[in-house]
Parts: structure tokens; sequence; C-alpha cells
């Protein structure tokens, strides 16, 4: 056991401020040995489409977030380290910034008097203003913002990890910029990309703040569903079920991904 | 070189969607319109003196600050010893514990909010500053073991080696040689603490009660109607959020060997 009394203060405070609550609130779901409120959660329809509605906006944030972030990574890897510093900076300000600010900012863009709306009305773009605020679109818009910095991170590390001198072969034997990244850049970044793609995922699956505020009531996320449950039907078993399948899907996914990132070869 | 410029230009409008929401709140908190209104029809400082006369505003920001800083110290207390043991420690379960340290990450912050939420209800903590503080480091002990496990694995410890091999006690050896050079690690590992607590809404939300922190007077704020003053804080907490990513730039050790 050397060198392990130094974790005991952490230890303690991560045992009982953590772990015993977590379980001893999972455990309200199955009080008195009864399996009706997780049958409440699976079975109902309600239930099951707020599930379902969570699971999709996750599965669409993490695509769009990918397609906007690897561009971004790849700029940032391939890029001289003066502009790359700089570009760095202008990732991490927004990763840092308050989500609460950057919802607030939403808002004002997005509103039916918004910035965005005003401005595609002044212009004759459109008629009248785009439905952006308290709908999904608004929730998709405002989870991508948040959720952006964490997929453009590990694609950064990965294309950085892409040896210089496999690129400058291909090229010298005539490769178009094209086939350099289909057959070199991008299978070398599956692991890069893969690891974006959990923590954005399982990062959405949770999500409170920004359905709660951009999506004006008409987005129910599981969180939010469970936030109502514990704070205004005071109904803990029930929360507790829902928080049960909510972290037993968190779990799994990054089961998952720790199984597949293990099989492929260490590069 | 043509796939080169269409790969800048997309990322410019990747930047442009990133940083508009930074961007667009400095000019509303100048506005000199009563209600919300873009562009604003003239400059004023309206919106920042509502802010500092409003008391409840004042007490948050100070809640948040003490709050904040509360967490910077109890998370490096605790989390600077757990990270020695998991990098210099050789011990069963060694991966269990790595494994536990790092679960607030990824449990969703709505369930560790529920959770301590009903045992700090049972145990009458709602609304005591010292109860946010506490599940606060919660979320903020991952970030310190990241921060510190990195400087950890760099440590050249053939210093250490140097300073008992000239007769300093372990003590004298890890105040006066291993702590200072890891100073960089530490500041960034205290900072980043701190910003996970300022920011910190969903747990406040449940913990801090009628006692708000500033997220939380916020998040209410928002919720009941649109007004300015919201912008001129945001703007504030831009400006200390930038600080504070100076200041790990300038005397801490960089976020990105880290975030690998």
């Amino acid at each position: 056991m050397k060198g392990f009394s130094p974790s005991i203060p952490a230890l303690v405070l991560l045992g009982v401020f953590f772990l015993y609550p977590v379980v001893r609130m999972l455990g309200f779901a199955v009080e008195g040995g009864t399996m009706e409120w997780f049958a409440k959660a699976l079975g109902e329809k309600l239930y099951l489409q707020v599930f379902w509605v969570t699971f999709q906006i996750a599965a669409i944030v993490t695509i769009v977030c990918l397609l906007l972030a690897y561009p971004l990574g790849f700029l940032l890897a391939t890029t001289t380290p003066g502009w790359a510093a700089l570009g760095f900076i202008f990732v991490l300000l927004p990763l840092w910034t308050s989500v609460l600010v950057r919802t607030y900012a939403w808002m004002v863009l997005l509103g039916r008097n918004g910035v965005l709306n005003r401005w595609l009305v002044g212009s004759g773009i459109v008629d009248d203003p785009l439905p952006l605020l308290h709908n999904l679109t608004g929730v998709l818009i405002g989870m991508v913002h948040v959720l952006l910095p964490y997929m453009v991170l590990p694609i950064y590390g990965a294309v950085k990890r892409v040896d210089p001198a496999i690129v400058a072969a291909a090229q010298g034997l005539g490769a178009s910029t094209w086939r350099i990244f289909w057959r070199i850049y991008l299978p070398l970044t599956l692991n890069g990309i893969f690891a974006g793609c959990v923590i954005v995922f399982v990062l959405s699956l949770g999500f409170y703040i920004t359905p709660a505020l951009l999506g004006g009531g008409r987005v129910i996320m599981i969180a939010i569903l469970i936030e109502q449950e514990v704070r205004q039907s005071l109904n803990w078993q029930f929360a507790a079920a829902l928080s049960s399948v909510l972290l037993a899907a968190t779990l799994a996914v990054y089961g998952l991904a720790r199984k597949s990132m293990r099989a492929e070869p260490a590069p | 070189m043509r796939s080169r410029h269409a790969l800048v230009a997309f990322c410019a409008l990747v930047y442009f969607f990133l940083l508009l929401p930074l961007l667009v709140v400095f000019p509303i908190s100048l506005s000199s319109a009563p209600y919300m209104q873009f562009p604003p029809p003239g400059l004023s400082w309206q919106w920042y003196e509502r802010y500092l006369d409003d008391p409840q505003w004042i007490d948050a920001t100070i809640r948040s600050l003490q709050v904040g800083a509360a967490t910077a110290v109890l998370s490096l207390a605790l989390g600077v010893p757990l990270s020695f043991a998991l990098i210099r420690g050789r011990f069963y379960a060694r991966e269990t514990v790595d494994r536990l340290a790092m679960a607030p990450l990824i449990v969703p912050h709505i369930i560790l909010s529920v959770a301590v939420y009903g045992l700090f209800a049972r145990l009458k903590l709602i609304g005591e500053w010292y109860g946010l503080v506490v599940a606060h480091t919660l979320l903020a002990l991952p970030f310190v073991v990241l921060v510190m496990g990195a400087g950890l694995r760099d440590f050249d410890r053939s210093l250490e080696q140097a300073a008992e091999g000239l007769g300093a006690s372990r003590w004298r050896t890890l105040t006066r040689v291993t702590l200072p050079l890891l100073r960089p690690s530490l500041v960034s590992a205290g900072l980043l603490a701190f910003i996970t607590s300022f920011d910190e809404v969903v747990v406040a939300l449940f913990l801090s009660g009628a006692r708000m922190t500033l997220p939380k007077k916020m998040f209410d704020n928002i919720l009941m109607e649109i007004d300015p003053t919201i912008a001129s804080v945001s703007v504030m907490q831009i400006l200390l959020v930038s600080l504070v990513l100076v200041l790990i730039g300038r005397f801490g050790r960089g976020l990105n060997a880290t975030a690998r």
C-alpha cells in the first residue's frame, strides 16, 4: 500500500458526499422492493418519448459538432504555432465562459425580435421572423455552441499526432488533397473523432441549462424531467428511476467506448 | 492550395459562430435603451450602475467569489495529495481510486445535484455556503487531478533525490523543491477549480436556497425577463474569465497539454 495515504482525505469527501448520496438516491427507485417506477419510466409512452427526444438531440448535436470541429481542429493542428495559439484562445474562451452568459446571448440573438431576425427581415431575406427560440432549433444551436470545444480538442490532438512524413510521401507520389484526407488523415484520426463524439454525446444526454432556457418548456430532455420530478412533483422514487436509466446509458456509452478504444492497435 | 483557402474560410465561419454570442453582449450592456434593443440607440453605463446599485446582485457576486475561492483552496488541499498518490503511489486499487476521482466528470450534473440535494436537505445544509463548497469541490477535483497529474508525470525526480542526498528531510524536500517546481500546475489547477465553481449553475440551483450565487441569480433573471443588466453581468464575467485564462497562460501550465 505504498503511497496510498495522501489520497485518504479526498476519498473520504468523495465517499461521503458523492458515492453515498448517489447510491442512496438511486436506491429510492426500488424502495419497498417494487419495480413499478422503472416500469413507469420505461413503459409509458410519454416518458419513452422524452428518452427518445434526448437521444435524438444528443445524436444530432454530436454530428453537427463533428462537422464543424473537424476542419477547425485540423486547421489548428496544421497551421503555424503562432496562429494555433491565437486560435486556441478563441476556442478556450467560449469553453470557459459561463453557459448562462452564452445562453443569454443566444436568446438575444435568436428571439422573435432578436438580432438575427431583425437582420433577416430588414434585409428582405425572409418576410416573417423565423421561429428560432423556445423550440428545438434554439436548443440545438445552444448545445452545439457549448459542446463544440469538447470536440475540437481531441481532434486537434489526433491530427497533431499524424506523422508529417507520411503526408509528405503521399504528396510526393502525387496524391490529391482529397485523397490524402480520405486515405491518411481520416483513418489516422479516427481515435480522436471517436473520443470527441463520445464526450459530446454523453454530455448532451445529461444537459439541463440550455434546453431549460432555450427550449422554453417545449423541449423536454431527461434532465429537465428529473428536475421537475424532484422539485415540483416531489416524486423521488420516479426521479431516481429516471436517473438510474440516464446513468446507465451514460456508463454504457463510456464502457463501449473504452472497450473499442482498447481494441484498436496502439499508434 | 485552393482547398486550404476553403478550409480557412470555413473555420472563419465556425469562429464567427463561436464568438458571436460573446461579442453581442458588449453593445447590449452599453445600451441607453430602457429595454432590449439591438443595435443600441445610444451608449450609457446605466445597466452597470443598476448592477452596482442592486444589493442582490452584489451579494450574489460576493457569495460566488467566496464559494469559488474556498472551492479552489479545498480542491487543492485534497486534490494535490490525491494526485501524488495516483502518480507516485504503488498500491492495490489505484485504478479504482482514479476512476472514482474522475467520476464527477462523467456522472451527469443533474444526478449529482439531485443526490447531494437529497442528502443536504436531511443535514439542513441547503443555503449554507460551505455546503456549496463541498459540492463544487467534487466537480473541481477531476480538473485538479488532471492538471497536477500531467505536471507530476513530467517531473524530474532526480532533483528530489539531489535534495535528499544533501540531507534535506522529506518534508523540506516537498516544501522547498517539489511544490515550488510544480507551481505552474498548482496555479492552473487552482484557477480552474475557481472557475468551475464560479460558473457552476445546476448544483447551485439545488443547493444555494435563498442565498444565491451569481449564476443562480442570473438563471432566475433570464427565466423571468430579459433585462440588459444580465448583459452587463455577462460582460464582467467574460472579462474575469479572460483574465483568469491570461493568468493561466502567464503563470500556469498550458491547458492543451492536459486536454490530450
